[in-house]
């Protein structure tokens, strides 16, 4: 089964006059349960198709399917729907909602779903230890470091066991040691959950665990290599 | 339920995000809502002094007459004196108090002056609970019965006739055969009123007395009827016309004295474009901190639509806050008008304008009136146009794209 499927996907910005191709002819397909890397420069297009594939952004052309299910024809609502119980967002940058707590930013999306708050707290004290955030869940992001609130949003993104992930650049700010731990996290919840995730990245840290490094410059898919992780 | 509670907490904690601004906005909040509800007292207060004055001067609650009484108020339309079923209704639950008068235009004299008054036979006994004139009485004693001989003035006209209390007037005027018909008085007793249109304008006599000076046998000219509240009279009022029957014209006191009776309607009218007024320069402000309170925000506001939160969500929370805003200013508004006056219902004095208060039909003195109703009407009209006004920032809000919102520097 497919967790991702895209065709053609073709996406131009306009910054003032100038013309920037974000997609050309992208053509894709991730399983479900894959351990996928975008890997490209700044500007390449790594992020444009992450958003692209996360319903956050829509093509100019080519389509898009979710689990077999076309996303690129649905509406706002729909998007919001699909994005909300099907999909783990971890962003570069800006990941939480400053007046919440740790504990609060990760039960977000579960409150949204309308998760009832004895799981939610069940959810998110396990989340919490997992990230290696316990007794830090009443911290507000202000009171964190950087690596901190980016465990949290990962926490955040994973929490429900959505189908799949979509990470950008996830470890950028964060140690070696936090990103290895991360990355790790993540590995579990691939194997043991089957969640697939699609990570853009230039960290080779990052890349070493990916099952599948797709390579991309100027908005193309210029190599798509599959690995025999250790 | 579980989203209504997240959207109250988020809109909450961001309220006081930016302390100074929300404390700066509700500050204007609390003082548009006192200002609705104080001076809307003080107004409801000079309104319904102007109103109890003007029942108490003669016109009761409702009143029965000849039909052509209105029209020529003179001794040629008189009726009869309550009896049978009308009689039975006036002993009703509904009425308070009830009397009969005779009443026509009349001139007086002094050996001074001369004076066009209206000459108004009362039974003083029933009067006395009716009318202003038993207890405005400041010289002298007010009328013991129908049969009374004596004369009760006001101050003003005894300057005018440069008369006093025990001296004799003549009051003369025309009976039912369009004769003159003339009396002397004594003046046994003088009032004072709140407006000096009242103390020129009436002389009180025993009816009996002036029954038959013009001739009329037992027969009145009017029967005043006192309810238990001017602004609910209806239902005396269908009861007494049931039972006072065709013959004769019922009215409610706002049909008599039209120009108190419309004053309520534009009383009402006015208080509530007043909160309008207030609130729409109270919007500006609040319009203004929303769109900044979002502005601040619009990469929180991606993120949060981006993880799966519907713009509807959004736009409640942007709502929410704008609401939370109205209801602790208006809390507070609605607390600092109350105290402000109850310490002044006993009356403030306003007889540096007095001589103004006094040409619009109101007395010196000022009783604010505090009305649930009217505490109520400014509470939901902020609330309601307050909820309107954010509906901008917030749908606004609601719009952003993700992406772009996330990624805005």
């Amino acid at each position: 089964m497919k967790s991702v499927t895209c065709k053609q996907l073709c996406k131009t910005y306009h910054q003032g006059e100038v013309e920037v191709i974000g997609l050309d002819h992208v053509d894709l397909e991730i399983n479900e349960g894959g351990f996928v890397c975008l890997s490209a420069p700044s500007g390449g297009g790594k992020t444009t198709l992450l958003n692209a594939i996360g319903g956050l952004d829509t093509p100019d052309s080519g389509k898009i399917w979710l689990a077999g299910e076309r996303i690129d024809t649905l509406g706002k609502g729909e998007l919001a729907n699909m994005r909300l119980h099907r999909i783990g967002f971890v962003f570069q940058a800006y990941n939480l909602i400053p007046v919440l707590t740790a504990r609060e930013n990760i039960e977000f999306v579960m409150e949204v779903q309308g998760v009832p708050a004895d799981e939610r707290e069940k959810r998110s004290t396990a989340i919490l230890r997992e990230v290696g955030l316990e007794g830090l869940g009443d911290r507000r992001p202000a009171q964190m470091s950087g690596g901190q609130q980016q465990r949290v949003a990962v926490a955040r993104a994973i929490v429900s066991k959505p189908a799949l992930v979509l990470a950008d650049e996830p470890t950028a700010n964060l140690d070696s040691h936090t990103a290895e731990q991360l990355m790790e996290l993540f590995v579990e919840l691939n194997e043991h959950h089957g969640t697939t995730f699609v990570i853009a990245t230039h960290d080779q840290r990052v890349m070493r665990y990916a099952k599948r490094v797709i390579h991309m410059l100027d908005g193309k898919v210029v190599d798509d290599e599959r690995r025999d992780v250790a | 339920m579980n989203q209504f509670k997240m959207i109250l907490r988020l809109a909450w904690r961001n309220l006081w995000r930016n302390h100074r601004r929300t404390l700066i906005m509700i500050a204007a909040i609390v003082i548009g809502a006192w200002s609705m509800i104080f001076m809307t007292a003080l107004m409801r207060g000079m309104v319904d002094d102007m109103v109890a004055d003007g029942i108490s001067v003669l016109p009761g609650h409702v009143q029965i007459h000849h039909p052509d009484y209105r029209d020529d108020p003179t001794i040629a339309n008189v009726i009869a004196p309550p009896s049978g079923e009308l009689l039975e209704a006036l002993g009703g639950a509904e009425v308070v108090a009830w009397a009969t008068r005779v009443r026509v235009p009349a001139v007086i004299s002094s050996e001074r002056d001369t004076r066009g008054v209206t000459l108004v036979g009362i039974e003083p006994l029933r009067e006395r609970d009716i009318s202003f004139v038993a207890g405005d009485v400041v010289e002298g004693e007010f009328l013991t019965s129908p049969d009374d001989r004596g004369l009760v003035i006001g101050r003003k006209l005894v300057e005018k006739l440069e008369t006093g209390l025990g001296k004799r007037v003549v009051v003369m005027s025309q009976d039912q055969e369009n004769e003159i018909a003339d009396r002397g008085f004594r003046i046994v007793g003088i009032f004072e009123s709140k407006l000096a249109q009242y103390e020129e304008g009436f002389v009180f006599a025993g009816e009996t007395v002036v029954q038959k000076l013009l001739g009329v046998g037992d027969q009145i000219s009017e029967v005043a009827i006192l309810g238990s509240d001017y602004r609910n009279v209806e239902t005396l009022f269908r009861s007494i016309e049931a039972a006072a029957g065709d013959g004769v014209e019922t009215l409610p006191w706002n049909e008599i004295d039209s120009y108190l009776g419309s004053m309520l309607a534009v009383m009402d009218g006015f208080v509530i474009v007043f909160i309008v007024v207030v609130f729409l320069a109270l919007s500006f402000g609040l319009v203004n901190t929303l769109v900044m309170a979002v502005f601040e925000r619009v990469r929180e506001i991606g993120l949060m639509l981006a993880l799966g939160m519907t713009p509807r969500s959004i736009l409640g929370q942007i709502v929410t806050e704008s609401v939370l805003l109205l209801i602790i200013g208006l809390v507070i508004g609605n607390v600092a008008a109350i105290a402000t006056i109850e310490p002044l219902k006993d009356g403030i004095d306003v007889s540096i304008v007095g001589e103004g208060m006094e040409m619009m039909g109101a007395s010196s003195v000022l009783y604010p009136a505090l009305y649930l109703k009217d505490i109520v009407m400014a509470n939901l009209i902020v609330i309601i146009l307050g909820f309107f006004a954010s509906l901008s920032p917030a749908w606004r809000a609601s719009k952003y794209d993700p992406i772009r919102a996330i990624t805005k520097v």
